[in-house]
Formats: C-alpha cells, structure tokens, sequence
C-alpha cells in the first residue's frame, strides 16, 4: 500500500475521462445521475434567485419615498409575499439540496444516491412548483398578498371568490415543495446512512455530509407540520372548513404553531449546509486542520434537535402566556451555545494558518462575519423584552437578511466558487470573482445594515410607505440594494464566459483533501473506478498521514 | 484516532460493498413513514389542542359520537395486521397459495373497515364544515381512511405480481414495505380511535 503525501497530492486515479456530461444537453434532459441533478438544482435556484431579486429591486424602489407611488399596493404586496417565499423555498433550499446532491455522495465515496430516480422526480418538481407560484401573479384578484408565512385570518381573504386564486396557487405551490423535500430528505438520510465509503464511520465523514444529515433529519420530522397546517389552510380556503377562521370559530393562532413549528428549524436546514460550507473552506485555504472536528460534528445535530422547541419565538406577541415565553427564550438562547462552538472552531482554524485569499476564501470569511452580527441581533431577539419592542419592524428584516444574504447567499457563493473547477473542469477568473465578492460585500451591509436602526425607530416591515424621518436610511438602503443587485452581473458573466472558455481545471486545484477531489474534473459518471477505503480522519492538513487506499494498491 | 488499521479488514469490507437495494428501500420506507407519522401527530396535536380550548366543542345538537360500531371496526382492523404477517410468513416458506389467501383476508378486512367508515359518515348529523370539530373529524378518520385505500390498493399490487412467474423468488421488499404500511395505519386507528371515540 502507498502512503499518500497531503501536501501536493496527485492522487491515483486522476485521469481523463469522457463519460461525464460534455453537452448542454444533458442539463436539459431527464437524467439520474446526482453530479446532472445537482447543477440541475444549482442553475434553477438560481434563475428564481434573479427572479426573487428582481422583486426586492421592485420593493427598494417604491421605498425610495415614503410615497406609494411606484407599484400598485396589490403588486407591492405580491412582491413581498412572493420575494421571500420565491428566495426560501425557489432559491436557498433547492440551491443547497443541489449541492448536497453533487456532493455527498462524492465525499462518502458512493456512486450515486441510494434512488437515483426519487432524486430525479424531485428535483423536476422545483420547476413545477416554481411555475405554479408565479402563475399566482396571472390569476384574477393577483398574487398571494399575504407574506410569505401566510397567517390567517388574512390569508383566507378571497374578495373575487373565485376557486383558484393566488392565494390557493400559492398554497399548492408550498405542498408540491414540501413532498419535494421530503423525497429529497428520505434520499438523503438512507444514502449517508447506508451508503459510506468501507473504512468511513461517522465520526470519519465530512463536515458537509454531517450538515446536510441533520438538515434533513429536520426536514423529515418538521415539514410535515407545516403540510398539515398548508392543507388545514387550503380546506379553510377552498372547502370552508372552519380550522383557522375566527369568524367561524377556528383558531388562527393554531396556524402559526403549526408554521414555525416547522418554519423555524426550515432556518438550519438551509444554514447547517452552510455552516458545512465553511467546515470545507476554512481549513483548506488556511492549510490547517479544523480544530475541533468531533465537537463541530455533534454540534450540527445538537443544533437540529434544539431547533425542534425554539419555534414560540416567533408568537412572543400572539398571545403567548409569560411562563411559556420565557421557557422559549431560554430554549432559543441555547442555540447559540452549538452555534458559537462552530464559530469558535473556524475561527481556531483560520488563526495562525497560512491564509489563501481566492474568492472562495473571501466569500466564507465575509459570510462568517456577517453571521457573527446576525447571530449578535439573533440573541438580542430572543429576549422577549426586544423582541416585543421590535417585532414585525425592519430590525428583524435587517437580522434575517444578514442570516440569508449575509451569511447563506454568500456562504453558497463561496461554495459555487469553490467547487466551480470540479464540476465545470474549468477554472474561474479570480479577478472578476474578487469584482463580485466586494460588490457584494459591501452591498449587503449598506442594505441590511440601515435596517436595523430603521427598526429600534419603528418602521414596521412590509408598508409600501411610510413617514418621512425614515428615508434616510430607506436610500441608503436602497442604494445598498441596487449594488447588491448590479453585483450578481460580474458573477453570471465568469460563470458564463469561464464555464464555456476557461482554463482546464486539475482534478485538486486547491491541494484540498476530500474523496471528491481524487477523482478527475468534471468526475466520471460512475464516480469512482474502484471504492475507495478511508483510513484516516478529514482535514488532516498538514499532517502526513495515509489518506485514503485504493482496492489495487 | 485508532493507532492500528486493520487493513484487512477494510479491503474485505469493500468486496462487501455492493449495492444492498432491498436494504436501502426497506430503510428509505421506515424513514418516510416516521416523517408520514409527524403529520399525524401534527393533526393529532391539533385536535387535542382543539377540543381543549374551543368553547362549544360539540357543535347544537351533536351529542357526541357512538363508539360501538367502530370499535368493531377497530377489531377488525387490528387483527387484520396479524393476518398479513401471515401472510408474509407463508411467503418465506414459499407457499404461494396461503399467501395469497391471507392477503385476499387483509384486503377483505381492509374493505370492510372502509364501507363501516362510510356508513358511519353517511349517518352523521354533523358535516366538514360545522364548526372544528366537524373539521378534524373528517380530516382525521378521512386522513387515515385514505392510507387504509392505500393500503389495499398496495396489497393488490403485490397480489397481482404474485402471479408473475419468479417474481418472489429473491426479495420480498413490496411484501415487506406493504405489511409494514399497513402495521402502521393499524397503530395509527388506535390512537386516533382513542382520541376521538374514546376520549369525548
């Protein structure tokens, strides 16, 4: 058997092949091959991303004024409802199911998924849900207004009373997501768990496939409340069953458990992927192990199952007794105790280590800072004291969007970037990623950051206007938001023109360590030729250690 | 981090890692029928909830629910389960001809819990829509109603394949994810029979 040097690894089976997909056809068509169907993902979520964009640019132009002059209420309305389901369910959670689908089975040495099929069907149905939800834009009485969590007794306003409405569309679209979801979260859990590489314990996995594991361990156990409480709503709405309208003596209140009851742990389903993310940069471009692997690795699921009793948080103002108050706060503040371990170890891997600046880097170092700040404004809000001062204001706007801009949007960035030369085979231009990362970097904070003295003021959230001592910060922030929408040009433009033109990418650019990196760039359809035999730990830079065996050698 | 690798271990595990397809389906399905049973015990929650704090719990009129009939049905329904892991039984031994009669019971079993639950429904004198109690009883019993048509319907497809020649020689996982679904729905009626007939 061969020992394996880490530092400058060329590993046995780099070759070139010419089974992977060559053509853009392949993209288009029907195929279950799990390197297709994460691009698949990847390349949709994305286009509704612009799409879901394109609204929030709508939204920063009305709030320009404190005037509501731009857009119809209407269509403003729409705009919010659908901007921030379009970004959850249409850009964040299939992004990161479509890295998770290129990676994992990469990085635990499988040759697919355990369905290779359910896989397919799944994603296919991303489409579907997507054209569903902005048919809702097409139908009389307009889109869904209700915002993207829907409470009734709003939501089951129905002034055309007509069958198919945006809100029902909308509705739909929410149910097809979840049965999307949870196919996704059946696929994932029975591949990680039956499906690793001889030699890969738990314990030997990387930190990717630990976040993705209990990211879907919280879609299987928490997304069927929220279907419940979807179908309870579409009954109310379309069958005039009495669940959730007080008019007919239902109880609104129910409605709200049954959404965050899922609704919030949905918040680490999509940021545990990420915190992956940063486990599998961080080390690599600082060249030194990660500190702390166990500990982060338990973390993630300490993290999914407290994530479970946290969701009061959201109805501190619904009425919610002070006892039941405070055993959530207690609960929610608990979060930060798994969390702040994980940041405590990136940053004990960063210190000391000989950093590489690549725009991957960048994209994770400024994704860490801004979940730092958000995590700061996170445990100021689960004090109930705050939060009942400024619930429903632009402080929790400003908190959500460092969480789902700040941190996850350019935690997936830095993903794409990073293992753009393994899917592509083609290297991107580092000088226009650094152009997009600044851009981006900045734009975030000049938007979000204004947010959050706009709501200690009490500007409320969702008003397409407002009194005039809040424009200030409402330009700045629009400003901000129109650079971060000029931002994603530099990106789409390396992306197109090194997907199609760009260097020939190594099969380890980085000198990364990771199964996924042994094999050639783009990999061959079947994976790898032989399975592979992991004998040590991940992340052992530095170190000169054995990493993994081939069955030749 | 273990100080001495037997790699001779590890080599003869990966001659060992085929593709286990039969294992991995039979683990997908109990997964999904743990997050199927979180939607039950969301609308479980619900009605608990529900009947606890709805002033007027029982719409006029409506004195509350017989519990007889059901209880029959309960009965049926649970015996059912052992009927089919007769079923089953008789399959491992390769005696196709009892296999296919005790699933013919299961299905027989299954239809007539069915046309009781239709009967009950057609005699009640409350409907979907008076008030939430209406509503969570027709979503309840009627949720269920359609895993118990699932059920059946699932049953007559492994009977039908039962006919293909060679069919079951080797796996068994339809036979084995189809009793297994419909233990589940079994286990699902008793807590739903207690919650809604029992506890009133």
């Amino acid at each position: 058997m061969t020992n394996v040097p880490i530092e400058g690894i060329l590993l046995p089976n780099e070759k070139h092949n010419h089974e992977s997909p060559t053509s853009w056809k392949e993209y288009f068509s029907f195929s279950t091959d799990h390197k297709v169907i994460g691009i698949q993902y990847l390349v949709t979520s994305f286009f509704f991303f612009l799409i879901g964009g394109i609204f929030a640019m709508v939204m920063r132009g009305e709030l320009m004024t404190p005037e509501s002059d731009l857009v119809d209420r209407t269509v403003y309305n729409g705009m919010f409802t659908m901007h921030g389901t379009v970004m959850l369910f249409l850009w964040t959670f299939p992004s990161l199911v479509g890295f998770a689908n290129y990676l994992v089975p990469l990085m635990i040495g499988a040759r697919d998924m355990a369905f290779p099929r359910l896989n397919a069907v799944a994603f296919w149905m991303v489409p579907v849900v997507g054209i569903i939800m902005m048919g809702s834009f097409f139908v009389p009485g307009g889109p869904a207004q209700a915002g993207w969590w829907s409470y009734p007794p709003v939501s089951l306003q129905n002034p055309t009373g007509n069958l198919i409405n945006g809100q029902v569309l909308w509705l739909l679209a929410v149910a097809i997501s979840g049965v999307s979801s949870i196919m996704g979260a059946v696929n994932f859990v029975t591949t990680i768990v039956k499906m690793r590489a001889p030699g890969m314990g738990f314990f030997k996995m990387p930190l990717f496939v630990w976040a993705v594991f209990s990211a879907q361990i919280i879609q299987l156990f928490g997304l069927p409340a929220l279907t419940a409480g979807a179908v309870m709503l579409l009954l109310d709405l379309t069958a005039g069953t009495a669940f959730f309208d007080p008019a007919k003596g239902g109880n609104p209140v129910m409605f709200e458990h049954y959404f965050w009851f899922y609704s919030h742990p949905a918040v680490y389903v999509i940021i545990l992927p990420i915190f992956g993310i940063f486990s599998e940069i961080f080390p690599v471009y600082s060249r030194k192990p990660l500190f702390g692997y166990k500990v982060v690795a338990v973390s993630s699921i300490l993290i999914a199952v407290v994530s479970g009793i946290v969701w009061v948080h959201h109805m501190y103002v619904s009425g919610t007794p002070s006892w039941m108050r405070l055993i959530f706060m207690l609960t929610t503040m608990f979060v930060s105790v798994p969390t702040g371990i994980k940041v405590f170890a990136w940053v004990a891997t960063i210190w000391g280590g000989k950093l590489r600046l690549n725009t991957p880097m960048l994209f994770a170092l400024g994704g860490l800072i801004m979940f730092v700040f958000a995590g700061i404004t996170g445990i100021m809000l689960s004090s109930v004291p705050v939060d009942v001062h400024v619930n429903n204001t632009y402080f929790v706007v400003g908190h959500f969007h460092y969480v789902l801009y700040g941190t996850v949007t350019m935690g997936l960035y830095a993903a794409i970037y990073h293992w753009f030369p393994k899917m592509t085979g083609r290297m991107y231009s580092e000088s226009w990623g650094k152009i997009h990362f600044w851009l981006a970097f900045i734009g975030t904070n000049l938007n979000f950051l204004p947010m959050h003295p706009l709501g200690l003021q009490g500007m409320l959230r969702r008003v397409a206007s407002y009194a005039p001592e809040y424009q200030f910060w409402n330009i700045i922030a629009s400003l901000g938001g129109f650079l971060l929408g000029m931002s994603t040009l530099p990106f789409i433009f390396n992306m197109v023109i090194s997907w199609m033109q760009g260097e020939k990418a190594p099969a380890n650019p980085w000198r990364a360590i990771g199964l996924e990196w042994m094999v050639s760039s783009p990999p061959p359809v079947e994976n790898f030729e032989e399975t592979p035999i992991i004998i040590s730990e991940p992340y052992g830079y530095g170190k000169s250690e054995p990493l993994t065996a081939n069955l030749s050698e | 981090m273990d100080s001495y690798i037997n790699l001779d271990e590890l080599h003869h595990a990966a001659a060992e890692h085929t593709h286990d397809e039969e294992g991995n389906k039979m683990f997908g399905f109990i997964v999904f029928l743990l997050s199927e049973s979180v939607i039950f015990l969301s609308f479980f929650a619900g009605y608990a909830i529900y009947k606890t704090t709805t002033p007027n719990w029982l719409p006029v009129g409506v004195s509350g629910l017989e519990v007889k009939e059901p209880a029959i049905n309960t009965v049926i329904l649970v015996a059912s389960s052992f009927v089919i892991y007769l079923a089953e039984r008789a399959l491992q031994r390769h005696d196709l001809v009892k296999f296919r009669l005790f699933l013919l019971t299961t299905m027989a079993m299954g239809t007539y819990f069915l046309v009781g639950q239709a009967i009950e429904w057609n005699g009640l004198d409350f409907g979907f829509t008076t008030g939430v109690f209406g509503g969570t009883f027709y979503l309840l019993t009627g949720f269920h109603g359609l895993h118990v048509f699932t059920g059946i319907l699932l049953q007559s497809i492994i009977l039908v394949r039962s006919f293909i020649p060679g069919n079951y020689d080797t796996g068994h996982f339809g036979v084995n994810a189809t009793s297994l679904f419909w233990h589940f729905v079994d286990v699902i009626w008793i807590i739903l029979f207690i919650l809604i007939y029992v506890w009133q």
